[in-house]
């Protein structure tokens, strides 16, 4: 077992500086009751303005005159927590959540990722992409990463055997002990965690009752962790607030970005794709624009989703200002990566199809690719339809060769939607006529003349007229 | 021994070997393999098909090439046709309607989307019918089709044969008599006379 904790110094800020684009403005995040309003984190501009977090507002108001003030909101923290537990999923099967920071065992993954200081590479990429500061840690047991991480970035105790010597030189302070415990023991004497540890256990008892050794137990992976193990949830909804209103376009490609990111981080996580997802604008007094992108099959590359969403954006063209931004996403199928053949004859740089497929509908809409398929009507406004093309070429469908009808002229290449009158000099007729006489049992019974013709042009023309006569024309087609 | 040394010594001539390449894209039809300088269409390239009017015989031209395409992996794309193809009528001529996608376009995105097509790289060939298309924007086509490996084909009204065109390939349908008459060829000669184009 080997366990990594990410311990997330500045989660509630960083959940807020995420969604502005790289403000160089000074912020503060502020809690406490409305009267006595006191930082909790400061950005790096409000930090150099001398702005620290426990100060109260009134006296960071007095050292700086501007800066924006975010109210701390808990159920906001939660939301990125979760998502932070999301994302460290696509590691580990066994993620836990602890206060400001995440723990998952690595030590079943070290085949998949390689050993842990690469895996600690591949987490820290990950999460300076996202945009959250972290510390990161590894030891045998959950809790002991957790103390490790707070007390120094990147250490790591990759051996059981090691871990209470490890553990050993840990300020009592800073090692994850319940505050009240931790001054006690400072106030005896016992300023590492070693000398705890060391310390008769009965005494220990005695002066604080179970929970003291039970604790320690935990830390040493004597004990059962008991953490509850998290369960990434079956759907993904994330909403950017704007502040002020977005009237342009271009504006919110952005947080779109951002979101879209989110969302290929989470599903890389689920190891699943996306199909159908919604964007919701919200404008004021509690209207919306929702855009639905629905795919021709599920995708997770971050790339991909943000150029088929911008398209289907951009052709929205709601002018309304937008006040938030939301991505919203319930249908998660498995995704599936799609190979490539060695031997493949296509430029290297070549898109596949269903990507090629997915940037026309993007920009032309979601029913601008169809094939044609014959149908077994034998009329020829009927003889085929439209079906939107798919992921795979089907084979044949319809009619087989076997079922083909007898048809005793060659059909055109080209059909025209509807039968239009033929204007100009009478047609030479060249072959025909074809009989049809069908469709009694709809309604729409046809009996016509097909012939072959030849206009004044050149041109091959599929004609008819009404059976046993000899026009007027109705043109149905051309022999292109 | 001796044959040898002068072989080594340069002083015999070997003769050429002939080129034997097999045309890459063969048109199907004979005759007009015959005086392309490729052998058939210019590969990866642009071909302009100018015609009097509709139906007289342009998909005809290339059903042997679509059949032929329609077997391999990539399928051929269809952009904005003028009408809709008669599935009946091109599995006749033996192209696979399933191997074959339309593309529905306006106007203005019509050569967007086939120069994103082309330039995708896994389309066998794409078809397209613009009514208004520029020499620029010819030649971005040529571009795409070259970069994505792929055949590109333009049908034009014939009135525009005297406008330079960066196309690899122009060929002229006339009606009266049916013949062929190839405007531009690159990499060759341009053939003097019109061939016979009997396609029904």
């Amino acid at each position: 077992m080997l366990w990594a904790c990410i311990s997330l110094p500045h989660l509630a800020l960083d959940g807020v500086l995420r969604q502005r684009a790289g403000t160089q403005a000074p912020l503060v995040l502020m809690d406490g009751p409305q009267r006595a309003r006191a930082l909790m984190d400061v950005n790096e501009p409000a930090s150099r303005a001398g702005l620290r977090a426990g100060q109260p507002l009134t006296a960071a108001r007095a050292l700086l005159a501007h800066f924006e003030a975010v109210p701390f909101d808990a159920g906001e923290v939660e939301h990125w927590h979760r998502f932070l537990a999301a994302v460290a999923y696509r590691y580990s099967s066994e993620v836990a959540l602890l206060p400001n920071a995440i723990v998952l065992e690595v030590g079943h993954s070290r085949t998949l990722f390689g050993p842990w200081p690469e895996l600690a590479q591949r987490l820290r990429e990950d999460l300076a992409q996202l945009g959250f500061r972290h510390r990161l840690a590894a030891a045998p047991a959950p809790h002991a990463a957790r103390a490790l991480a707070e007390h120094a970035d990147g250490s790591a105790i990759l051996d059981a055997k090691d871990l209470r010597a490890g553990l050993s030189h840990l300020p009592v302070m800073r090692s994850g002990l319940p505050d009240a415990m931790a001054t006690t023991l400072m106030e005896m004497g016992l300023r590492t965690l070693g000398q705890v540890l060391a310390a008769p256990r009965e005494g220990l008892r005695r002066r604080f009752g179970n929970e003291l050794p039970q604790v320690l137990d935990r830390l040493t992976g004597a004990a059962p962790d008991g953490l509850a193990r998290y369960r990434p949830p079956d759907h993904f909804a994330q909403r950017i607030e704007f502040e002020p209103e977005i009237e342009n376009l271009s504006a919110l490609l952005f947080p779109l970005r951002r979101l879209i990111g989110d969302l290929a981080a989470y599903l890389s996580g689920r190891d699943g794709g996306v199909q159908r997802f919604t964007i919701e604008l919200e404008h004021r007094a509690n209207d919306s624009t929702r855009v639905q992108v629905g795919l021709l099959e599920p995708l997770r590359d971050a790339e991909a989703l943000f150029e088929f969403s911008r398209g289907r954006l951009e052709a929205q063209r709601s002018g309304a200002p937008v006040r938030a931004l939301r991505v919203l996403a319930d249908e998660l199928p498995p995704f599936v990566p799609s190979g490539r053949d060695l031997f493949d004859r296509r430029p290297a740089h070549a898109l596949s199809m269903t990507q090629l497929r997915e940037r026309l509908r993007a920009r032309l809409g979601d029913r601008a690719l169809y094939q044609l398929h014959d149908t077994l009507d034998p009329r020829p406004e009927r003889a085929q339809d439209n079906r939107i093309s798919a992921f795979r070429l089907e084979g044949k469908a319809g009619r087989d060769d076997e079922a083909a009808l007898d048809e005793i002229l060659p059909r055109p290449t080209w059909l025209l939607e509807r039968p239009i009158p033929l204007r100009g000099a009478a047609p030479e007729l060249i072959a025909g006529p074809e009989r049809l006489e069908t469709g009694w049992w709809d309604g729409a019974p046809v009996r016509r003349d097909y012939y072959v013709a030849q206009t004044s042009q050149g041109q091959r023309a599929w004609i008819f007229c009404a059976a046993g006569q000899r026009g007027p024309w109705m043109l149905h087609g051309w022999f292109a | 021994m001796a044959a040898l040394s002068l072989a080594f010594s340069n002083q015999v001539w070997r003769g050429r070997a002939a080129p034997i390449a097999a045309p890459a894209q063969p048109t199907g039809w004979p005759q007009l393999d015959a005086v392309l300088p490729a052998g058939g269409w210019p590969d990866a390239a642009l071909t302009e098909i100018l015609i009097p009017a509709d139906g007289v015989g342009e998909l005809q031209l290339l059903m042997p090439t679509l059949a032929r395409l329609a077997q391999t992996e990539r399928p051929v794309l269809l952009i904005a046709p003028p009408y809709a193809p008669c599935v009946a009528g091109w599995r006749a001529r033996g192209v696979d309607m399933a191997h074959v996608e339309i593309v529905a376009a306006d106007e203005q995105r019509t050569l967007w989307a086939m120069e994103q097509a082309l330039r995708a790289g896994c389309c066998s060939a794409v078809l397209a019918w613009p009514r208004q298309i520029e020499e620029r924007q010819l030649r971005r086509l040529q571009v795409a089709a070259d970069s994505g490996r792929a055949l590109a084909f333009v049908f034009r009204d014939r009135r525009h044969a005297a406008q330079t065109s960066p196309a690899a390939l122009r060929i002229e349908i006339e009606t009266q008599p049916a013949q062929l008459r190839v405007r531009k060829c690159r990499g060759g000669p341009v053939p003097a006379q019109p061939i016979a184009f009997e396609w029904d």
